[in-house]
């Protein structure tokens, strides 16, 4: 918009001054940029893994990382690093398409009960109680059994054990929220309930959405690594991080090196998820925005 | 012809000991370009009035009745709830009583009064913004184009009111209802505040219901007043006779217990003994008698009707109070 600069006073909207607020935050960039080469390298595993993840070299077998095999071959001579980078499809797209499916079913439900209350809030809760009754990996395992082992059972049936879980806390926040003197100010101005919802309530909400979606990311893949232990998602020889964690179980004492990457790989991307989170929330939150000197004097203080 | 015309308004919430009937049988005319000031102690239904012509009180557990509740000629209360979101904000504003929590954490100053102009006025873009800085400046607050991007955290108590203020008049109203406006600023605030409204009102000949307990408060702004206890108006009067030759028991115990700096020598507040009336059960008698320090024969005999005293001046008090 050419006219934007022209305009003899500022006005940015808030997303943008979000978007200024992001970097400031070292850790949630650093945890960016991290996650943001995992997936790449993920997306690209057939171009750039070095070696087949699935054909089997006996000769190969348990070598330790060296030059050729930089994080070591499986007991099946496979190279660790190139089942690494295909796993991360996998584990990947488990955690962001069931952290989506959370998101999209959890939060509506979440918003429609706590702001309307009533019938259809006894309705939809008792429902989420339902959910939350059985364990969480336990329902998972009934549900991928009901569905049938695959891939896109285990994220179905993962994002269904997740989504009530963000209903619950999503209708808290709505019921802490709507009683906030600006929600009737905004009645009292003639705003319809949409847009109460949508501009007044979950911009209120996003710091607790954000928290439990990281944490819904890192369940799971750890959930994920747990149904194909048992057999359900995952098929081998197709590789996952969390099937070659189980798998390296095995061989913990000959060749940790199976055991270490793929943890080390989960547990880089739930940090780097977390770090995100904490910086995605902050930038949100206009009342947490840091200017640039008060950053400056933290870290002249520290 | 008045802009607000209320009839025998009565508003009721459901609880599990009965119906609480917080305003019952409210009836008063509002002028175009007046100011009334509703007083009461809390608890009097003042608010409810208010929200009640609002249409804003939550049904259920509410229920709100009229006679008649005119505005500008239509009967609000036949009113579907997407034509009345049409005229709050437009024809009829409210403010409330808590600024440091009536504009939303998250979202600019700009953002909030852009929402209210697009949404009402159909402005947008470089007009819109244009008309926000204005209302900013109308409302004193300085380099109002910078202020846009700012959050309300980055604005004191007195400021938001302003932005509040801002806002509800952004449409031009009719009538602009404040709650309690000033009650969580400080003096000075309030008094530059309670200016701002004046004008701004006078200008434009916006009427205003301006609800208080502060009886100084009203006196400096209101044209007339209308005394409220448990739900009811009790007298109802202009300004200068309400207080010059207050009417009812109620508005003595109140006048007698508001600290004043312009008084005659030193003097005891007195305060209203007792408790304002339990609105479940039904009240037959005066429901201020049972702490009433004028009461006479005849308010325990019959229940209260309304007595003129003066032009536009009447109580519903049986009780003769020296002048």
């Amino acid at each position: 918009m050419a006219d934007a600069r022209t305009l003899p006073f500022q006005f940015r909207g808030s997303l943008v001054l979000a978007a200024r607020q992001f970097p400031r935050n070292r850790a949630a960039t650093v945890g960016f940029v991290v996650l943001l080469l995992i997936c790449l390298a993920a997306a690209l595993a057939p171009w750039i893994a070095p070696y087949d993840p699935i054909q089997i070299k006996l000769a190969m077998k348990l070598k330790p990382p060296s030059l050729e095999h930089w994080m070591g071959t499986d007991h099946f001579g496979r190279d660790v690093f190139s089942r690494m980078l295909y796993g991360g499809r996998t584990s990947l797209s488990v955690g962001l398409l069931v952290v989506g499916f959370a998101f999209a079913a959890g939060v509506p439900l979440g918003l429609l009960s706590g702001y309307f209350g009533g019938k259809l809030d006894n309705l939809l809760m008792r429902l989420v109680d339902a959910f939350l009754t059985f364990p969480p990996l336990l329902l998972a395992v009934a549900l991928v059994g009901l569905l049938g082992p695959d891939i896109k059972n285990v994220m179905l049936a993962l994002g269904l054990v997740q989504a009530p879980i963000l209903a619950r806390m999503v209708r808290g926040s709505t019921l802490a929220v709507r009683e906030d003197a600006y929600v009737m100010a905004a009645r009292a101005l003639g705003a319809s309930p949409l847009r109460i919802v949508l501009s007044h309530l979950l911009r209120n909400m996003v710091s607790p959405i954000v928290v439990q979606l990281t944490v819904v990311f890192s369940a799971a893949v750890v959930a994920e690594a747990s149904l194909s232990f048992l057999g359900f998602g995952t098929q081998p020889p197709e590789p996952s991080w969390g099937r070659d964690m189980s798998e390296a179980r095995r061989f913990l004492g000959d060749a940790p090196w199976m055991f270490l990457a793929p943890t080390g790989i989960i547990a880089i991307c739930v940090l780097s998820i977390n770090f995100m989170g904490d910086g995605l929330r902050d930038a949100l939150d206009p009342r947490a925005w840091r200017t640039r000197r008060s950053v400056a004097a933290e870290e002249n203080g520290a | 012809m008045s802009l607000l015309s209320v009839r025998n308004l009565r508003t009721r919430f459901a609880t599990d000991r009965g119906d609480v009937r917080a305003v019952n049988g409210v009836s008063f005319d509002l002028a175009e370009g007046e100011i009334l000031g509703l007083v009461g102690e809390s608890g009097s239904g003042k608010s409810v009035t208010a929200l009640s012509i609002m249409r804003l009180v939550p049904e259920p557990p509410g229920h709100v009745a009229a006679d008649s509740l005119a505005f500008d000629g239509r009967e609000l209360l036949a009113l579907s709830e997407a034509e009345m979101r049409e005229e709050r904000g437009s024809s009829m504003a409210m403010i409330f009583q808590d600024p440091m929590r009536s504009l939303n954490p998250v979202l600019t100053i700009g953002r909030q009064i852009l929402e209210v102009l697009r949404r009402h006025q159909k402005l947008d873009g470089a007009a819109a913004r244009k008309r926000a800085i204005e209302l900013l400046e109308m409302v004193g607050i300085p380099s109002a184009d910078k202020r846009l991007s700012a959050y309300p955290h980055q604005f004191s108590g007195g400021m938001r009111q302003r932005v509040m203020i801002a806002i509800a008049l952004s449409c031009n109203p009719r009538l602009l209802i404040a709650d309690e406006a000033t009650t969580a600023l400080d003096v000075t605030i309030q008094a530059q505040i309670i200016d701002l409204v004046k004008r701004l009102t006078r200008e434009r000949g916006t009427s205003v219901i301006w609800i208080s307990h502060d009886l100084g408060v009203v006196a400096g702004l209101c044209d007339r007043v209308n005394v409220m206890y448990a739900g009811n108006v009790v007298e109802s009067g202009p300004i200068r006779e309400l207080f010059h030759r207050p009417g009812h028991g109620y508005t003595l115990g109140l006048m007698g217990s508001t600290p004043r700096v312009d008084g005659t020598g030193a003097r005891r507040l007195t305060p209203i003994e007792g408790m304002p009336p339990n609105l479940i059960d039904p009240i037959e008698l005066c429901p201020f008698l049972p702490r009433c320090r004028v009461a006479v024969a005849a308010c325990r005999a019959q229940p209260p009707a309304r007595r003129d005293l003066d032009m536009g001046h009447w109580a519903t008090c049986f009780a003769d109070l020296p002048t």
